[in-house]
């Protein structure tokens, strides 16, 4: 959508021509930038006068087109709540011979890690970025080797060569030292490296290392037919299964140009509460484990399992696998299913409500939930922090209202109560999660009073139109996800970008991280609850 | 404290008694594919993973479904190929070799399962022996995620909530490799982790077990590439792989089981347990 004030504001504030059109949704704009070296200007036009933030940043490879350049979209959105929805994108076209940008991230810190990914897979510098380390590519990685450049062949080996020890941050002075921890953890999760340099117990930095599960996965799904690439998407991450299926599926759905049915509308809604529910409801037993409160812990895993074994009597995977499909869906919501997930959810509600109950009655727990991994609101909205975190930290963002999705396109749809606390704390953290578990039941039953007989899928015929843009933002259980696809001139995926909530959130943690000691840093970082590998992808 | 006295009264035994007696999933699980040989079955296109491959033989062609790639997303037993292929629900799928993970799909039994190359049962023999006098009954286990998408892992942790309770099996996790008869692989190695994973398992004593949970680590989905090896057994030779996407708790109790020698690998399930 052309919005001529801001169009105007940008090109007041630019040397450069500014080229507006609509896209890639209807509501969308997409301005291209004739000067890279404008962006820091246009920039700061929409973060300071449209407080806009930044949503993801997509680098693509042209080369194969006559002009045979590199093109980078910088993807902002609205950050205050309530705002319209719509995306607006900044978009450089980058000589292939001298591949520079301007850097953004000391303006704009959440383009840190989106500037280094770039430079590491497209070999495009920010110019003045203030890390020179590489992010995603690690142990004697050639040098001059791009793995998401067009040339290169994705199906190689690159061999692992022995590494000169990465270049962690550290801080130095007398009776400083450095812990040292992962990538591989002592418990079953996921692999990251922890660099802490403390004094005492004191945390003075923390250095993350993560990428360790980088699996080329955007680079896997290139060539592929977009009906088949949905299977890679859904597996992006286990425990967003159906948020990230959804994201690719609502940005395919876009490119093809096709209204999913309502009813499968109303059960993808389901499923996406279905699957916030079990996480959330894990994810505060977990929390309970960093502060060694065992009852929780293990109340948490059951009533999780209990939801995960009402998962697979639904959609046949404990993970909600298999619901959700290009289209619609793949499994309808019998009505005795329907009734036994109302039961199993009120159960479980009020075994959940008895567990905060004693998590807050325990002062020995709320001593340690209290104050523990502050995240400033500052901090929170520097670095578009998503999801839980920011709404602990008062930022009243939800992917939900701000970018409806799913059954949230109806106009009948139900009011989304968003929940924030201002804290910034590991129970603020817990307590939004908890409320959220409410109403995230209440949005259930909500859906299925909507749920009228209706078909469950339109069939999307191959091949997809050829050089179409699709993007999304699903609510996940961690926060905003933003899905970006476009399809080649022969229908085929050219390119898919996943930014997950965890993305955006990492740089979070070592900052709340800073604000503990060490033996808090599980708690810290379980109050997060963050996953690497739609991080990592 | 009472409360919670109270509460975990009320709540009462919730442990499953897998494997001792049988568990049967829920209608709509999704395991192995059954394919019935004749026409009208899927082409190998269908399946988004590659599990399913034609080969040429005396008769003409036939299909082989590889386990090991399948990741059970059920798009081959759809549509026009509902009639073909049916959504078995068998979920103890371990297996020793990665071939006994081939079912040919060929006419006169309905599915049999390929021969492997070099049939490696007198040398699997052998290691079993060995394990089961270094290691009894119990197993010490060290997980290691090689670049999973944490499904396999929470599987994994699943394993020690109060309903599968693994340790009452004599099975546990441990924190240090050193502590381990042997570890679980999740995830398809990555570039990235190689390395650790290498040392990690070189860390474990032997005799030690090595155990594939999951599509990626079996082999599956994601395939070699710069960031993949494309399964743990690019990278240590494998006991036992465990099929799944990713298996359920039970799938995994019963692979392990199996890694022991305390159970057959699949088909064959009597319990000696
Ligand atoms: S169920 Fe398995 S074999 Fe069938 S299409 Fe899916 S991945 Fe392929």
């Amino acid at each position: 959508m052309i919005d001529p004030t801001l169009i105007d504001a940008l090109r007041a504030a630019v040397t450069g021509s500014v080229n507006a059109e609509t896209g890639p949704r209807p509501t969308d704009l997409t301005v291209g930038l004739s000067l890279k070296d404008d962006l820091p200007a246009a920039v700061a036009v929409l973060v300071g006068q449209y407080a806009m933030t930044l949503a993801t940043l997509v680098a693509t490879d042209e080369t194969a087109t006559p002009d045979g350049a590199l093109q980078v979209r910088y993807v902002f959105e609205p950050s205050t709540p309530g705002a319209k929805d719509w995306f607006v994108t900044l978009l450089v076209t980058v000589n292939a011979a001298h591949p520079e940008v301007p850097s953004l991230t000391t303006a704009v810190p959440a383009a840190n890690w989106h500037e280094r990914e770039m430079r590491d897979l497209f070999g495009i510098v920010p110019v003045g970025h203030p890390d020179p380390r590489p992010l995603v590519v690690h142990d004697g990685w050639p040098q001059g080797l791009f793995p998401l450049r067009k040339s290169f062949d994705g199906s190689q080996r690159v061999a692992v060569e022995p590494a000169e020890e990465f270049p962690h941050r550290l801080a130095e002075g007398e009776g400083v030292f450095e812990i040292p921890v992962g990538p591989i953890h002592a418990g079953i999760i996921e692999p990251g490296h922890f660099r802490f340099t403390s004094v005492g117990e004191t945390v003075l930095l923390l250095d993350a290392r993560l990428f360790y599960t980088h699996r080329g996965l955007e680079k896997r799904m290139e060539g592929l037919s977009p009906l088949d690439a949905f299977y890679i998407a859904e597996r992006i991450c286990g425990v967003c299964s159906v948020a990230h299926g959804l994201g690719y599926c609502e940005a395919l759905e876009q490119i093809a140009g096709v209204d999913v049915p309502r009813r499968a509308r109303i059960i993808r809604s389901i499923t996406l509460e279905l699957e916030r529910i079990y996480n959330h409801v894990g994810d505060v037993g977990n929390v309970c484990a960093g502060a060694a409160f065992h009852y929780g812990t293990a109340t948490g895993m059951r009533l999780k399992e209990q939801l995960q074994q009402m998962n697979e009597r639904l959609a046949g995977n404990r993970f909600l696998r298999g619901i959700i499909i290009p289209g619609g869906v793949r499994l309808e919501i019998p009505d005795h299913l329907l009734e036994y997930i109302s039961t199993t959810l009120s159960e479980v509600l009020a075994e959940f409500d008895s567990l905060m109950e004693r998590i807050e009655a325990n002062p020995s727990v709320v001593d340690r939930f209290d104050d523990t991994g502050l995240l400033q609101n500052q901090a929170a909205v520097d670095l578009a922090v998503a999801g839980v975190a920011a709404r602990a930290s008062g930022v009243d963002r939800d992917a939900r209202r701000d970018h409806p999705h799913a059954a949230f396109m109806d106009s009948d749809s139900p009011r989304l109560n968003v929940v924030t606390r201002t804290a910034g704390d590991a129970m603020a953290r817990v307590t939004v999660r908890a409320l959220e578990v409410r109403e995230s039941v209440r949005l259930v039953g909500e859906f299925i009073r909507r749920l009228a007989p209706g078909p469950l899928r339109v069939s999307l015929a191959e091949p997809l139109p050829g050089g179409r843009i699709g993007i999304s933002a699903i609510e996940s259980p961690r926060g905003e996800a933003v899905h970006w696809l476009r399809t080649d001139a022969a229908g085929r995926v050219d390119r898919y970008h996943l930014r997950s909530p965890s993305y955006h959130n990492w740089p979070a943690v070592a900052l709340a991280a800073e604000t503990a000691i060490v033996p808090d840093f599980p708690l810290v970082n379980k109050s997060f609850e963050l996953c690497y590998s739609c991080t990592d992808r | 404290m009472l409360r919670i006295l109270i509460n975990a009264l009320r709540t009462g035994v919730v442990t499953t008694r897998y494997p001792a007696e049988p568990n049967s999933p829920p209608e709509r699980f999704r395991g192995q594919p059954i394919f019935r040989p004749g026409t009208g079955l899927p082409p190998p296109e269908v399946c988004p993973t590659g599990a399913i491959s034609e080969h040429p033989d005396a008769g003409g062609s036939h299909l082989a479904v590889d386990l090991a790639r399948c990741v059970f997303c059920g798009r081959c037993a759809e549509d026009q190929w509902s009639g073909a292929v049916a959504t078995g629900r068998e979920f103890e799928l371990a297996a020793r070799s990665r071939a006994d993970l081939r079912i040919e799909v060929v006419d006169d039994d309905a599915a049999v399962h390929a021969k492997p190359a070099s049939d490696p049962e007198a040398e699997a023999a052998r290691a079993l022996s060995e394990i089961r006098r270094v290691l009894g009954r119990s197993l010490h286990l060290r997980h290691l995620d090689a670049g999973s998408c944490n499904a396999c892992d929470w599987e994994l942790t699943a394993l020690l909530n109060p309903v599968y309770d693994i340790r009452r099996l004599g099975i546990d996790f441990v924190a240090s490799p050193r502590h381990a008869d042997g570890v679980v692989i999740t995830g398809p190695v990555t570039r990235n982790l190689a390395t650790a994973v290498r040392r990690t398992i070189e860390a474990v004593p032997e005799p030690r077990i090595v155990i594939a949970v999951g599509a990626c680590a079996t082999g599956g989905i994601f395939g070699e590439g710069y960031a993949n090896l494309g399964g743990a057994d690019q990278i240590h030779p494998v006991d036992v792989y465990i099929p799944g996407c990713p298996p359920r708790p039970e799938a995994i109790i019963f692979g392990i089981l199996v890694a022991l020698g305390r159970l057959e690998s699949r088909k064959t399930s009597t319990s000696i347990v």
